[in-house]
């Protein structure tokens, strides 16, 4: 290894965003508007990250069609949903600011379905007290996506670099000064010397078999600020969506979003019995996901499945013009993937990973992780959701916390000056370690390693040992699995050159992945109890001290350390809140610090 | 253009992993893969590809990728026909390879080549930054100045602008029009895409610019001689010819540059149709 790195690129910017999906895209036009000069990174083409397949939509108090809601209930439901592990004044801000973000999207050009009286129009969703989902159609998420790139290519001082893969943090002293990366089409190397970093880098579900995710979602950004010394939170709480597709093979896991039941799409099992009715009588289909997709595995379990494995999602009796006019994307879907008609026959649904609650540690306010001139934003940040996230939850999260990540990174690169200083040595160690992989003998004797087999290894142990139920014992088996994969990542050889070679571009990926499963089997690990998305079958209940802390991982000594650290109880102002949901029941608060503190005055609430 | 054989260090790879873990058919695809880079001399590879129930020819891609070519190249995002990434053109007509399957295709070997209209930079993926430039020069949606109270739009008007805002910028559209493909003109000429996109802004209610002289100026609107091939690859099936193409070029003709009417609808914030 030399210290004299290889020729790169240099770009410069006050902010440097990582990602161009919902969250970098706010956060760019927020850092822009401030005055700052940004650069967006992003591994795809502009318009096409993970952002674009939300259908369902944005949940969002505004109450046009349920006078009812408010952002107070908003914010009930979305801590109850989260078995209120939530960092609650991320959810205060969430639920105040995302009424803001709607609107300011239609101001914007964005457009929605409307109420007859002309207003926003707003759907039931899983889990949420009222009608609350703003959308268009199932096409929410290429709304938002269109609406936010339209905004930002036409804000100044914005410069846009698509398909570029950033792989590392770089670092001045303690003080994040920029990342590296490489052009994915050229392959050659670009370092961006920034003011402040906005990590907007998407969730990391590819690690599962069947996932809903796009190719992107390796969780680079999560994996960048582990390595860069930043702490993660929560990483255990992986959410599974309980309807993916699971006929035929190739489209198994790819979403059926949660607006199907929100129209009033009804659940069978193979016995043509409505389950959900027996599993939550008060929500039924639209429990929270974490119940839903539990049931369907605990009927599929029962041998009550249907013959691929899951259950019949049914909207035959919603009329085939309503389903085909709020419907339309899972009506072409189901056409073109599955041949099915979901207007005269049932859909076959089961299981899916969907969407990573853990993440990168961060401030509420600003979004600052715990390393300076770091921000996160969106799904690659922790915190907001809880131990499981409501639908809708998260296309308001990246434009509330992407705005608040541009603005306070733009006032950090603004006050803080410039620390541009590179260290080489960094880049030069950065630079071979990238290079290994192409060409050249395999690292010893070991026989050379192909990155697709591994990412295909690793999705098996993860599928099926730290999947929708884990024991210690099939944790244990996923952690050796993950420590025997990353030993063998290091032969890992690849064919071809530098320029847009797949093979190469999924070596990191793969590298990332293992991080970041490690640190959800970790946190599986140490978290006892089932809460949320996290089902033990060998501690079936909820405990009241795992209630009161989150866990934080981060990079020590001597590899991964995982330490729970006590989180803030939700204050007295904000308590008497909780009684807003309609799925409020004090016998059935989340064991934690409020089924242990003195009784909030004017509730009763019975200690099980 | 040359036939290879897949690399020979390949062949012993095994048919059977966890891509193909259940629903095999029995039956091999053979699939023909435009393999080339810019200024060399693009030639078909064939590859054996196992075939399993409902495959995409995304699936057989990859299945290649992962057991035959680590470096084949190919553009993918959702693999759900949800991002527009994956464009490319199977047995000669443009479609998104995560949404072609293969039991809708017709017996025997299949070609995958990349999209004819844009430069190649890699095997399947072609450089489509043109279509990125032209969106920039489309004045964005501008709204009358906002007096604070929510918007009340009919869903009718949302319903009539709603089949364009379906885009995902696939740029099939832009693949199959003639008017691009010829050289000289793709310069001058937005393209059917920019056409709906255009149409979205001009049919929005609340948008208050006026992109018609624009559009025939620079975006070259009169160029386009209704052939309809565009509407035709539209995997979101919109009408762009239709619904898009028609109305502007009436609007158009309508009307080139009024200044009177510019300034009312900025004081009315509504446009007159
Ligand atoms: C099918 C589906 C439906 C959904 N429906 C809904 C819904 O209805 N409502 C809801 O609220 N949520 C929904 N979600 C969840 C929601 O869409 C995502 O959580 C959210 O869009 C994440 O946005 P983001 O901006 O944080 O990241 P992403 O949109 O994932 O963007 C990440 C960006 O980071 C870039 N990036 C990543 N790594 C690197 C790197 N190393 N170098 C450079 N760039 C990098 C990527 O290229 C990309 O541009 C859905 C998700 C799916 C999969
Ligand atoms: S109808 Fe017009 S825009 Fe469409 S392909 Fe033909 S010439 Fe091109
Ligand atoms: S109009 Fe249709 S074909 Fe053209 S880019 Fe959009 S989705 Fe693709
Ligand atoms: S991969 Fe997204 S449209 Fe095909």
């Amino acid at each position: 290894m030399t210290a004299t790195p290889e020729p790169y690129d240099t770009i410069e910017c006050d902010v440097l965003v990582v990602g161009a999906g919902g969250a970098g895209m706010r956060a760019a036009i927020a850092a822009s508007e401030a005055g700052c000069s940004v650069t967006v990174v992003s591994k795809s083409l502009l318009g096409k990250a993970h952002t674009v397949m939300a259908e369902g939509g944005i949940a969002a108090g505004i109450g046009n069609v349920d006078p009812e809601d408010s952002w107070e209930v908003h914010f009930a439901d979305t801590m109850l949903g989260g078995q209120l592990l939530n960092n609650w004044r991320m959810v205060e801000l969430y639920a105040h600011e995302v009424i803001d973000r709607v609107l300011e999207l239609e101001r914007w050009g964005g457009i929605f379905d409307r109420t007859a009286d002309g207003l926003i129009m707003q759907r039931a969703f899983g889990a949420h007290s009222w009608k609350r989902l703003a959308h268009v159609g199932d096409r929410t998420g290429l709304e938002l996506i269109r609406t936010c790139q339209d905004k930002m290519v036409h804000t100044d001082r914005v410069d846009v670099r698509m398909e570029y893969t950033l792989t590392a943090l770089l670092k001045s002293g303690d003080r994040v000064c920029g990342a590296f990366g490489y052009n994915r089409n050229t392959g050659q190397f670009a370092a961006f010397k920034a003011g402040a970093v906005v990590l907007a880098s998407g969730g990391w579900g590819r690690m599962y078999r069947y996932t809903s995710n796009s190719w992107e979602c390796s969780g680079d950004g999560a994996a960048m600020a582990y390595q860069a010394g930043a702490d993660l939170l929560d990483m255990e709480f992986v959410q599974f969506h309980p309807t993916g597709m699971i006929w035929p093979p190739g489209a198994r896991g790819i979403l059926v979003t949660e607006a199907v039941r929100g129209e009033g799409g009804l659940l069978f099992n193979a016995e043509g019995t409505r389950f959900m009715l027996d599993y939550d009588p008060v929500k039924k289909e639209l429990s929270s996901r974490d119940v839903v997709a539990r049931s369907i595995y605990k009927e599929v379990q029962a041998g009550r499945g249907t013959p691929h494995g899951g259950a019949y999602l049914d909207v035959r009796h919603l009329g085939a013009d309503y389903v085909k006019r709020k419907l339309p994307s899972m009506y072409e879907q189901f056409h073109a993937l599955a041949s099915i008609d979901i207007t005269q026959q049932p859909m076959e649904v089961g299981p899916t990973i969907h969407y990573t609650m853990g993440g990168v540690r961060v401030e509420p306010e600003t979004a600052a992780t715990t390393v300076p001139g770091l921000y996160a934003a969106g799904e690659v940040a922790g915190g907001l959701h809880g131990a499981n996230r409501l639908g809708g939850n998260s296309l308001g999260d990246i434009l509330v916390f992407g705005r608040r990540a541009g603005e306070a990174a733009a006032e950090f690169a603004k006050t803080s000056g410039t620390a541009r200083v590179f260290d080489d040595a960094q880049i030069a160690a950065e630079q071979s370690d990238l290079l290994q992989p192409l060409g050249g003998d395999s690292n010893g004797a070991a026989p050379s390693e192909n990155p697709y087999k591994l990412h295909e290894d690793l999705q098996l142990a993860m599928q099926d040992d730290a999947g929708i139920g884990r024991s210690e014992e099939s944790l244990q088996r996923a952690l050796a699995a993950i420590l025997a994969l990353r030993e063998r990542s290091t032969h890992i050889r690849v064919s071809g050159g530098r320029a847009l070679n797949p093979g190469w571009h999924t070596v990191r990926d793969v590298t990332n992945m293992l991080v970041l499963s490690e640190a959800i089997v970790r946190g599986a690990i140490e978290r006892r109890e089932s809460r949320g998305s996290q089902w033990r079958f060998d501690h079936l209940d909820q405990e009241v001290e795992f209630g009161k802390v989150n866990f934080v991982t981060r990079r020590g000594d001597d590899g991964m350390e995982v330490v729970s650290v006590p989180l803030t109880p939700l204050p007295d102002r904000l308590r008497p809140l909780l009684e807003r949901s309609r799925f409020y029941d004090p016998a059935k608060l989340p064991k934690g610090y409020l089924t242990e503190t003195a009784p909030v005055a004017g509730t009763t609430r019975k200690k099980k | 253009m040359a036939v290879l054989d897949q690399p020979a260090s390949s062949v012993d790879a095994p048919a059977e992993n966890a891509l193909t873990a259940s629903g095999l058919t029995g039956e091999t695809l053979t699939l023909r893969v435009l393999k080339g880079v810019p200024g060399g001399e693009p030639a078909e590879v064939a590859y054996q590809v196992p075939v399993v129930t409902g495959m995409v020819i995304l699936d057989a891609v990859h299945y290649v990728q992962h057991n035959l070519d680590t470096d084949l190249a190919c553009r993918w995002n959702c693999k759900a026909a949800k991002c527009g990434s994956c464009s490319a053109e199977v047995n000669g007509h443009p479609v998104l390879l995560c949404k072609t399957r293969v039991d809708d295709l017709p017996p025997g070997p299949v070609t995958v080549h990349p999209l004819k209209s844009f430069p190649l930079i890699k095997d399947l993926v072609t450089d489509v930054s043109r279509n990125y430039e032209v969106n920039r020069e489309i004045p964005p949606f501008t709204a009358a100045p906002d007096d604070g109270t929510p918007w009340r739009i009919p869903q009718e008007d949302i319903d009539r602008i709603y089949e364009f805002r379906k885009c995902i910028e696939c740029f099939l559209c832009q693949d199959v029009c003639h008017i691009i493909r010829s050289h000289d003109l793709s310069e001058r000429f937005y393209g059917p895409r920019f056409f709906v996109r255009v149409a979205s802004l001009e049919m929005h209610p609340k948008d208050v610019l006026d992109r018609r002289e624009q559009t025939r100026e620079q975006g070259g609107l009169g160029y386009c001689n209704i052939t309809k091939c565009c509407t035709e690859v539209c995997p979101e099936h919109i009408h762009i010819t239709d619904n898009a193409i028609i109305p502007l070029k009436e609007r158009v003709a309508d009307v080139h540059w009024d200044p009177v009417r510019f300034v009312g609808r900025m004081l009315f914030g509504r446009k007159e149709d």
